[in-house]
């Protein structure tokens, strides 16, 4: 059985249809790259197995981890093991980051019926990730996000990824925006989240990122359709001719 | 064009002289001649005011006419029927002292005095008004407008109890004076003015705290005045909890006189209540005094909530700061007005004003109005207002973690109110309204949860609409 299986799913946001029949399996261990140009639904996709409820699902079906996904609300999904990174973390003043990581944290360990982090074990629990992501521990006692800069929100993510530990990760065009030591940064963070109990699914505009983070499979999405999938290969055949080749398929069926 | 009617025709005056020739002849300190002139002018003054309308630029949002048509009586004293035990809810530990005062009337056998320190004194007005008048008359009634303001007119009439709180020149008291207001209709509609004087000398520090709570439902009115009056270099902080029943009507004065540098703190949290009215009303006499006027509201059902803030400067080189934030949900109105004035030789003067609101249901509502009268040439004084919704990218972020709905609202509903616990000092009182605040918000979330959930229920009426 797949970790997330997705059959002929159609997406809908304000009435725009957006996922024309998507179909993906990915298993655990595996690392997954979602490539397109900008407005082809890689976004949405991501959004839609994060749960965000505004995404109009009109036919298909996913199941995760043999259950039913489009059934769950977003904190179930993640409580199941999903994480997304966002493409643009949300700035909440108010809230700081550490307790914001730990609410988040308690909130998944109590669904796993694990006692939950009191504040004093929390930080010192999580301060080689810290490390690892090159994140000063300052950031912890800062409101989430707000008026961190472009490269901080992106670590920020990949940290709570790392201290969440989902089974299924998405990170949504984690890349963009970050300069090339900002990249290699989450880079490693995400390769050291690699192991045989977890997929990652890379959602990327650009070849870039792949570079340092080389998945197994590559899945070029086009105008809300999947219309070809291959090995890491495909990444860089995409990089030399771009998507220009690939739309031309794209108005053909997409295979079945 | 026809000046437009200001004042509602006191319906219910009969009741009111009834009630006043009644306390007339019962009151404390009744043969001092200064305070019975007070309270007689008052009276009068009151009657020929009237309850303010809505044509009133200062109540253009409020309506008071429920409380104008309703025969209030004066509360009866009500001792009896309230135990230690009955109190134990509101005590709160770690005090100074805590005094209680049952529907305006302070009550030694509740209270706890607890070990007051040297150079302080707190007691019932009334006790001193009998036994100590010489040091009440310099103050009592001076401050606030009982010309223009009918409920500071009525309260001065009726003025015959509340807290004193006197801190001698120069004395420190660390631990927070808590007053404990404790209303009571006892089935028919009643009324209570209580009367608090606080004289904090030159150099002196306090913190105090009037919490307004209700014992029963019930058509209580609490209609209350504080003067504050802060010396030289004082450094007082003023903390105004309302969390009454909603049947209840409560309008509030606080009138603060600074002097020379000193710095009042006036935080106003506004939980309870039917109909609430606060006034914070600061004239910074003394050069380079500094204000902090800060509040949080946090309204649903019908509640209607107004904020109406009046601060004066009046000298040269102050500072005033106003920092509101509001939370309405249900058919909940909330009112913000912040009237600056800076008077002619007022130069260098530093005010500033920020309201921020959160609309949570389609019904609530909030008016919020700046309004600046400039009479000096250099100053600085700036004005900010906004109203929003809960971001649904933050609730869906939060809850993208595993965060459950109800929650996720909960934490950003108290990132929003931390805004105002943070502008209150460290230590027991904002940790208590932490609490209290905490205990406001869940509520909220939970029936914001409920109403996304079923359908939503008419609610009833709104204050506006019954009046």
């Amino acid at each position: 059985m797949s970790l997330l299986e997705i059959k002929n799913l159609y997406v809908e946001v304000d009435n725009h249809e957006i996922l024309k029949g998507i179909d993906l399996r990915v298993n655990a261990g595996e690392m997954h790259s979602i490539m397109g140009p900008n407005g082809s639904g890689k976004s949405t996709l991501a959004q839609v197995l994060a749960r965000r409820e505004s995404y109009n699902v009109t036919r298909g079906e996913v199941s995760y981890d043999g259950k039913d996904l489009l059934a769950m609300k977003p904190e179930e999904a993640a409580c199941e093991g999903i994480f997304m990174a966002f493409q643009y973390p949300v700035e909440i003043p108010g809230i700081s980051n550490a307790y914001f990581l730990r609410s988040a944290l308690n909130a998944i360990r109590r669904h796993r019926g694990l006692d939950e982090v009191d504040a004093m074990d929390f930080l010192p629990m999580f301060r080689e990730k810290l490390k690892l992501l090159d994140m000063d521990e300052k950031l912890m006692n800062r409101s989430v996000n707000e008026d961190f800069s472009g490269g901080e929100k992106k670590r920020n993510e990949i940290l709570q990824m790392a201290v969440l530990e989902p089974k299924l990760a998405i990170l949504d065009e984690t890349d963009s925006g970050l300069d090339i030591d900002a990249l290699r940064i989450v880079a490693k963070g995400v390769n050291s989240m690699r192991s045989p109990e977890r997929a990652i699914v890379v959602v990327t505009h650009y070849q870039r990122l792949l570079n340092y983070i080389v998945p197994d499979f590559v899945h070029v999405l086009v105008n809300g359709r999947i219309v070809r999938s291959g090995g890491p290969e495909l990444a860089l055949e995409l990089e030399e001719k771009g998507y220009g080749s690939m739309e031309a398929g794209a108005r053909q069926p997409a295979p079945a | 064009m026809r000046k437009q009617e200001t004042k509602n025709v006191i319906t219910e005056l009969e009741t009111y002289l009834e009630s006043f020739s009644e306390f007339e002849k019962r009151a404390a300190g009744r043969n001092l001649p200064w305070l019975r002139s007070l309270r007689e002018d008052a009276f009068a003054r009151f009657c020929q005011v009237g309850f303010p309308t809505t044509h009133d630029e200062d109540w253009r949002f409020t309506n008071v006419s429920a409380i104008a048509r309703t025969p209030f009586r004066l509360a009866r004293n009500g001792f009896a029927r309230v135990s230690q035990k009955e109190l134990g809810p509101w005590r709160v530990a770690g005090v100074a002292c805590q005094l209680v005062f049952v529907n305006g009337r302070f009550s030694r056998e509740l209270s706890s005095m607890g070990n007051l320190p040297v150079g302080m004194k707190v007691n019932g007005l009334g006790k001193e008004i009998a036994g100590n008048p010489t040091e009440i008359e310099p103050h009592l009634g001076r401050y606030v407008d009982t010309q223009r303001d009918a409920f500071c007119a009525l309260n001065t009439a009726f003025t015959e109890d509340g807290a004193y709180v006197h801190i001698r020149k120069g004395a420190v008291v660390e631990g927070p004076i808590y007053l404990l207001f404790i209303s009571s209709a006892e089935n028919s509609p009643s009324m209570s003015h209580p009367r608090n004087l606080i004289v904090a000398e030159e150099d002196s520090q306090a913190i105090i705290v009037e919490d307004y709570v209700s014992l029963d439902p019930g058509p209580a009115f609490c209609n209350t005045v504080t003067e504050l009056v802060a010396g030289d270099r004082a450094v007082v902080a003023h903390y105004m909890i309302e969390r009454e029943h909603r049947e209840a009507f409560n309008i509030s004065t606080l009138r603060i006189e600074q002097g020379r540098s000193a710095s009042v703190t006036s935080h106003s949290v506004l939980l309870g209540g039917g109909l609430v009215r606060n006034n914070v009303h600061p004239v910074l006499m003394g050069e380079g005094g500094e204000c902090l006027i800060n509040g949080l509201f946090v309204g649903n059902g019908r509640q209607h909530l107004d904020n109406y803030m009046l601060v004066e400067h009046a000298s040269p080189r102050c500072d005033s700061r106003q920092f509101y934030n509001g939370i309405l949900d249900g058919n909940a109105h909330g009112v913000f007005h912040g009237r600056i004035i800076v008077h002619k030789d007022a130069q260098k003067t530093d005010a500033k004003q920020t309201n921020r609101n959160l609309l949570l249901s389609d019904e609530a509502q909030i008016d919020t109005k700046p309004q600046l009268e400039i009479y000096a040439d250099d100053v600085k004084c700036t004005h900010g207002a906004t109203i929003g919704q809960i971001e649904e990218d933050a609730l869906f972020y939060l809850r993208s973690r595993g965060i459950d709905e109800v929650s996720a609202r909960k934490l950003l509903l108290f990132a929003f109110a931390t805004e105002c616990l943070d502008r209150m000092k460290q230590g027991l009182v904002r940790k208590h309204i932490e609490g209290l605040i905490n205990h406001s918000l869940f509520q909220v979330a939970n029936t914001r949860a409920e109403a996304r959930a079923n359908s939503r229920k008419d609610e009833g009426r709104s204050w506006e609409e019954m009046g």
